[in-house]
């Protein structure tokens, strides 16, 4: 079954993933319109196959961060595989570079991965990390919002002891989740918060504890270190956590984002990425390299600064925003 | 991996050719084909990348390349010429108001670094201009942005301007410049919140502040891991508000930035100041030919031997090399040497900075930890001036001691004059091989 099948097929059987994907829509309705039919307006303008086709996708693809290489692969792949089938109109190639796309992404695992790892009995501790002012206290508050609504009982740990005012941000995030946030003074040790966080959410027999941490660059050792540190008080205090470790990455980062992805899963066995800010004109499109190279799944998406602005990762989706643009070129 | 330096990726094609006598116009394409490739990889926006191919493979194809012997290098030197003339010369000025209060504005993307960069700003007009800044906090909108202005100005024991959350931007902003003329603050710099270029909205909040307080600066803050949206973001901002420079922010990450030509290119407005840190004090003036280099993969060695230059000193460095050669290498040198390293900054900072070092496996499991080194400094610390000296009348007994008052353990002592050992060893070696080259050595740059 072709890729278009495959996505329209789901949307019937599935009213869940229809309203996920219409609120995904409604968050990105800002730059972006309808996602269906987006490669097809791509395939309409070009009746043939032919290089300059196979230039303008290079291009959309590599324009919306998707790196040098994968673009380059994908395309030569292509290339051989409508020689290989005798494709003439871009009519033939549709599904081959949907599927491409998704199979870039998805590799060979099954799609039930972006599921969050919440254990049904005990707590569950969610440690967060990324560079500086990727969206992790912002990401913290719509998550720890979004799991109370689902009737968990969530605590938040105040791990920024660092930057200026991360504590008090932190707050009131927790007071609009409804939530409470364990914290200490500025300038603290961060894993003595963290543990604080663990005492106070067990005590409390809390389902959730959502760890913020301070930004910090993947090059800096020491920081990094720091990182490692406060992941093995979590482990040591609760056999099998962190259940989660969410690596917070901005949509408008390029190339680097695959450097931030390899450092800090050295650092902290990454699990899981949630990629923000898009409902900016950024695609994000380096996650797909992340995904392939690296095995980890986006879980979650930002797309304002709202408390509701986080929604489940929706590949298709995904790949559709990749091609957003060339719809509304014409 | 997949991001190797521009010199790397010529490798291949600049084997092919060397020998064949002759350069085709089929190798300059091979080349110009790597160059770009390397441009996007370091995140050069598509279409800054196919102008600058363009111009690049004019020149190449013309005699400049093809007839030269050593057309790798000429290909690396026309791309850096390239790079460098878009990027423009260095212009770290900040404009003088004719009456003061001098009116800055910083606006960027959510989470770019505009806060930060605010005090640092306001650090550096004090700290190298004499200047007397006055901070305005117009971000109501993220959660405790206030705060941390606030908490920044204490830092720095500077008044910060603030209406609470409840105020207009607007508001804030033209009271501010009141206070400031009021209470002599010769510069007011407008932190603003985060918003994206598509929000229609809040551009207009900004063109409103504009218009009221008619800024003398406006400064775009990016991040310099900024990918292909560059473009859209810079453009947009400066269309809008006509922008009069660019602050790129995180530079000492390991991105290779080619959203600095993106920018330059798509606004034409100078990137004035690079953010080199967390800290207060880490506001640097940009430099484009190292930025440059950084794009094109070759590190940024320039800042490096800047950096050693102003905190080494000839003498010591002659008496070192004479040691070294000699095998006097004391742990009292190491002590010193220390030192020196110290002074240059943190450690990680040093590391970023070398072209590749965070990509060596053996750099890395050493882990250049500040700690270690003041560890390791309290062991020597903890040896009579004879054990430093003479490192091998150490024994069990004097081990135990050190370790007791170092605060160490025996087989971290044991460790330390291990490897300083080993060390002295390798010193000789290293003395050896430069004297072969005759007065090489130093820094090598990848090509
Ligand atoms: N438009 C948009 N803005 C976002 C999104 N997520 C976060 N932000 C904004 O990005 C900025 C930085 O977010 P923070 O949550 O403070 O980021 P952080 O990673 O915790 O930052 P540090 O703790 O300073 O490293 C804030 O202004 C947020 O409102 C998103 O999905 N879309
Ligand atoms: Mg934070």
């Amino acid at each position: 079954m072709g890729f278009m099948d495959k996505l329209k097929s789901k949307f019937k059987q599935n009213e869940e993933t229809e309203d996920v994907s219409q609120k995904y829509q409604e968050g990105m309705k800002k730059t972006r319109h309808s996602f269906s039919g987006k490669l097809n307006d791509l395939i309409a303008r070009y009746r043939k196959v032919d290089e300059d086709f196979f230039e303008e996708l290079e291009e959309v693809l590599i324009t919306a961060d998707v790196g040098v290489t994968t673009v380059m692969d994908l395309v030569e792949e292509l290339r051989m595989e409508v020689k290989r089938q005798n494709i003439k109109d871009t009519n033939g190639i549709k599904d081959v570079i949907s599927e491409k796309l998704v199979e870039i992404y998805y590799g060979n695992d099954n799609e039930e991965i972006e599921k969050l790892n919440i254990q049904q009995e005990g707590l569950s501790v969610i440690l967060v990390v990324g560079v500086n002012g990727v969206g992790k206290t912002t990401s913290i508050g719509k998550l720890a919002h979004q799991l109370k609504k689902q009737g968990k009982n969530v605590v938040l740990a105040a791990g920024d002891t660092f930057r200026a005012g991360a504590i008090e941000q932190l707050e009131i995030w927790g007071e609009r989740a409804d939530v409470p946030v364990i914290r200490q003074n500025a300038g603290s040790d961060p894993a003595a918060v963290i543990f604080d966080g663990i005492k106070a959410a067990k005590s409390r027999r809390a389902d959730v504890l959502i760890c913020d941490t301070a930004g910090r660059l993947q090059n800096k050792v020491n920081l990094m270190n720091e990182l490692s540190k406060v992941k093995r008080v979590i482990e040591r205090e609760i056999p099998g956590a962190p259940q989660e470790v969410l690596l917070v990455l901005d949509a408008t980062t390029g190339q680097n984002a695959l450097s931030q992805a390899k450092t800090f899963s050295e650092a902290t066995d990454v699990s899981g990425i949630v990629l923000t800010k898009l409902d900016g004109t950024a695609k994000g499109g380096i996650v797909l390299a992340i995904r392939n190279e690296l095995k980890i799944p986006v879980k979650y998406v930002g797309l304002g600064e709202q408390v509701d602005d986080l929604q489940v990762f929706d590949a298709n989706a995904f790949v559709y925003g990749l091609f957003a643009d060339i719809a509304t070129e014409d | 991996m997949a991001f190797e330096g521009l010199a790397d990726r010529l490798q291949s094609t600049i084997k092919k050719i060397t020998g064949k006598g002759k350069v085709s116009e089929q190798d300059v394409k091979e080349m110009t084909r790597e160059v770009r490739l390397a441009l996007l990889e370091a995140d050069v926006n598509f279409k800054v990348v196919k102008d600058l191919i363009a111009r690049i493979k004019e020149r190449a194809i013309g005699q400049e390349v093809m007839e030269s012997l050593t057309p790798g290098q000429q290909v690396i030197k026309v791309v850096k010429e390239e790079l460098t003339t878009l990027m423009g010369g260095e212009q770290s000025k900040i404009a003088v108001a004719d009456r003061p209060p001098t009116v800055i504005m910083m606006v960027g993307l959510q989470g770019a670094g505009k806060t930060t960069t605010t005090g640092k700003l306001a650090n550096l007009l004090r700290k190298k201009h004499n200047r007397k800044p006055l901070l305005a906090a117009c971000d109501i909108y993220r959660p405790a942005a206030i705060k941390q202005l606030e908490t920044l100005g204490e830092q720095l024991d500077m008044p910060v301007f603030s209406l609470g959350t409840e105020a207009e931007p607007v508001d804030i902003a033209s009271r501010a410049i009141e206070k400031a003329k009021e209470e002599h603050h010769d510069y007011v710099i407008i932190d603003t919140a985060g918003r994206l270029h598509v929000d229609t909205d809040l551009m207009e909040e900004l063109q409103q502040i504009k218009a009221t307080v008619k800024p003398d600066e406006i400064f775009l803050v990016v991040d310099a891991m900024t990918g292909q949206d560059a473009v859209n973001v810079a453009e947009s901002f400066n269309e809008q508000l006509d922008i009069t420079g660019v602050v790129l922010t995180k530079l000492d990450g390991d991105t290779r930035g080619g959203a600095a030509l993106s920018i330059k290119a798509v606004t034409d407005k100078p990137i004035k100041f690079a953010g080199m840190g967390e800290k207060l004090d880490q506001l640097e003036a940009f430099h484009p030919e190292r930025m440059a280099s950084r794009i094109l993969g070759m590190g940024d060695v320039l800042s490096l031997i800047e950096k050693a230059q102003s905190n080494v000193d000839e003498k010591q460095v002659k008496e070192l090399e004479e040691k070294m050669r000699t095998m006097s290498f004391t742990f009292d040198d190491f002590l010193e040497q220390m030192g020196q390293v110290k002074k240059m900054g943190p450690l990680d900072d040093l590391m970023a900075m070398i072209p590749g070092a965070n990509k060596m496996k053996g750099l890395k499991n050493a882990q250049l930890d500040d700690k270690q080194l003041s560890q390791v400094e309290a062991i020597i610390q903890s040896m009579t001036k004879k054990e430093r000296q003479d490192p091998s009348i150490i024994n069990g007994s004097r081990r135990k001691r050190i370790a007791k008052g170092s605060g160490t353990s025996v087989s971290q002592v044991n460790r330390l004059i291990k490897q300083f050992s080993e060390m002295k060893k390798m010193m000789k070696q290293m003395t050896n091989m430069q004297k072969g080259k005759k007065g090489k050595g130093g820094f090598n740059l990848p090509f």
